[in-house]
């Protein structure tokens, strides 16, 4: 039986007979020159998904090693822009994981209704689906107008893709079925206009939100928030960078904020782990208590 | 040879297949298992618990940056499951053949995470998925098993990972079981608990 591609191009790693640690030391030296030169600083990403990222750039731009790479990005911003591209986008969906959401709706909106003005950020947002899917449960519990929502990424270019909101019309089939499983109250498709082969979701849910670009590895805290989104940014980084983040994270929640992860994401593995209480036993939703 | 871990991969008929498996291991198997099979995006904890039901030895999803320790891991629905020195790493990047997580990421990341020290396993399934991951463990000298593909309820995944990998040895589940429980835990794959 032929194999349709080459190891290379499914799995997305160097030749069997590239040496590792070899292979490390120019990763190591990429990343330094880009941070150096363009400053995006990639040097404490997680080593196992950024070393398939940069082998996925390598073989789209006909390379054959890292240190090709390098030289082609640090002379061509071209070639770094499309890096960046490969190395800051996460890819998500809308109402990804519904029972969170379902979680989210039952018993995060009812702290939320005590206040009479909600901070909110999306931080790591990329192209939006959580942006708008938040907005959606907001809206439907009558909160988005006293809703202050802050989204940022550190890509320019998802985020003009997040603000200008529109998404493949041919992920609405399951993006829908998310919603309903969401515990969704309308029909989807009033929240869209399909157009071609996009789905073009109403500036109503984005009326109070601000994009903007924010990088979490360089940049501080910027306001006091009631709810923290970061959900499956933090798997892309390394456990010392994490511990970064969610010292971030602490200082820019409010007492009795709320930070929601990934559903493989925990702060067990954090220094901040005392200062949070689990809000379900399933979905990674935490109070700060102190 | 001492190893740190295996890789086993399934799709179709990989319930049957895993609990059978897993039910041949003795209660005190040291050695890491990560399970990787196709399942819905949205399947939740079923494949776990139901593989719980089957054995003493701890299973659980898979967490980001969680260490590697004895017991069995299983790749979370919706993620790609990589392994680290150590530890795992999860990522939401595109399917690979239409699956996340996919089979072939999480042997390749094994192979180059602990080279020669790796066991991987391809049984019943559907589609030609874990046959690359499942060469790279080969190429990195480590130990390919197959289900041999008449005894697996759907061949296809055991055929194209043979096809691949031709010096895999084909065995029936019980067998694949005996031979993992014959494997030596390296001294830190077995002192992790």
């Amino acid at each position: 039986m032929a194999l349709p591609l080459t190891a290379n191009e499914s799995l997305f790693g160097p030749p069997v007979t590239y040496d590792a640690g070899l292979e490390r030391i120019e990763i190591e030296l990429l990343l330094e020159g880009v941070f150096r030169q363009y400053g995006f600083d990639f040097r404490s990403y997680a080593y196992a998904s950024i070393r398939r990222r940069l082998w996925k750039r390598i073989a789209a731009d006909g390379l054959s090693s890292v240190s090709e790479l390098q030289a082609a990005v640090l002379h061509d911003a071209a070639a770094m822009e499309r890096l960046l591209f490969d190395l800051s986008v996460s890819v998500t969906s809308m109402f990804r994981d519904p029972g969170f959401y379902q979680v989210f709706r039952r018993d995060v909106v009812p702290l939320l209704r005590t206040y009479p003005f909600i901070r909110v950020w999306h931080a790591g947002c990329s192209t939006g689906e959580e942006v708008y899917s938040t907005a959606i449960v907001l809206e439907e519990e009558g909160l988005l107008d006293r809703t202050r929502i802050y989204a940022t990424d550190i890509n320019d270019a998802v985020l003009a893709r997040a603000r200008d909101g529109i998404f493949a019309l041919n992920r609405m089939q399951e993006y829908t079925e998310n919603y309903i499983r969401a515990g969704g109250r309308r029909s989807f498709s009033e929240y869209y206009t399909a157009k071609y082969d996009g789905a073009l979701f109403s500036p109503a849910l984005t009326r109070t939100a601000v994009f903007s670009q924010h990088n979490l590895v360089t940049d501080g805290s910027f306001s006091e928030f009631n709810v923290i989104f970061c959900r499956n940014v933090l798997i892309y980084f390394d456990r010392d960078l994490q511990h970064r983040v969610h010292a971030l994270f602490y200082d820019s929640l409010a007492t009795f904020g709320i930070l929601a992860l990934g559903s493989k994401e925990s702060l067990r593995f954090s220094q901040y782990e005392p200062c949070y209480e689990k809000l379900h036993p399933r979905e990674k939703l935490y109070r700060k208590i102190r | 040879m001492a190893y740190e871990i295996i890789v086993v991969g399934t799709s179709w008929g990989g319930l049957a297949a895993l609990r059978e498996l897993i039910v041949g291991l003795p209660a005190g198997f040291a050695l890491p298992l990560v399970l990787v099979a196709h399942r819905h995006r949205d399947s939740g904890q079923l494949l776990t618990s139901l593989l719980q039901d089957a054995t003493p030895l701890a299973v659980c999803d898979a967490e980001d940056k969680a260490p590697i320790t004895s017991g069995i891991h299983l790749a979370p629905a919706d993620y790609h499951l990589l392994v680290e020195e150590g530890f795992f790493s999860l990522s939401t990047d595109e399917p690979v053949a239409f699956s996340r997580p996919s089979i072939d990421v999480t042997f390749g990341s094994a192979a180059d995470a602990y080279g020669a020290r790796v066991a991987g396993v391809v049984l019943t399934g559907a589609n030609a998925d874990g046959a690359r991951g499942l060469r790279r463990v080969a190429d990195r000298g480590g130990l390919a098993l197959v289900q041999r593909p008449s005894t697996a309820e759907s061949s296809a995944m055991p055929a194209s990972a043979l096809a691949a990998v031709p010096e895999a040895r084909a065995m029936t589940i019980p067998e694949i079981a005996g031979a993992l429980a014959g494997l030596r835990p390296s001294r830190t794959g077995g002192a992790l608990r």
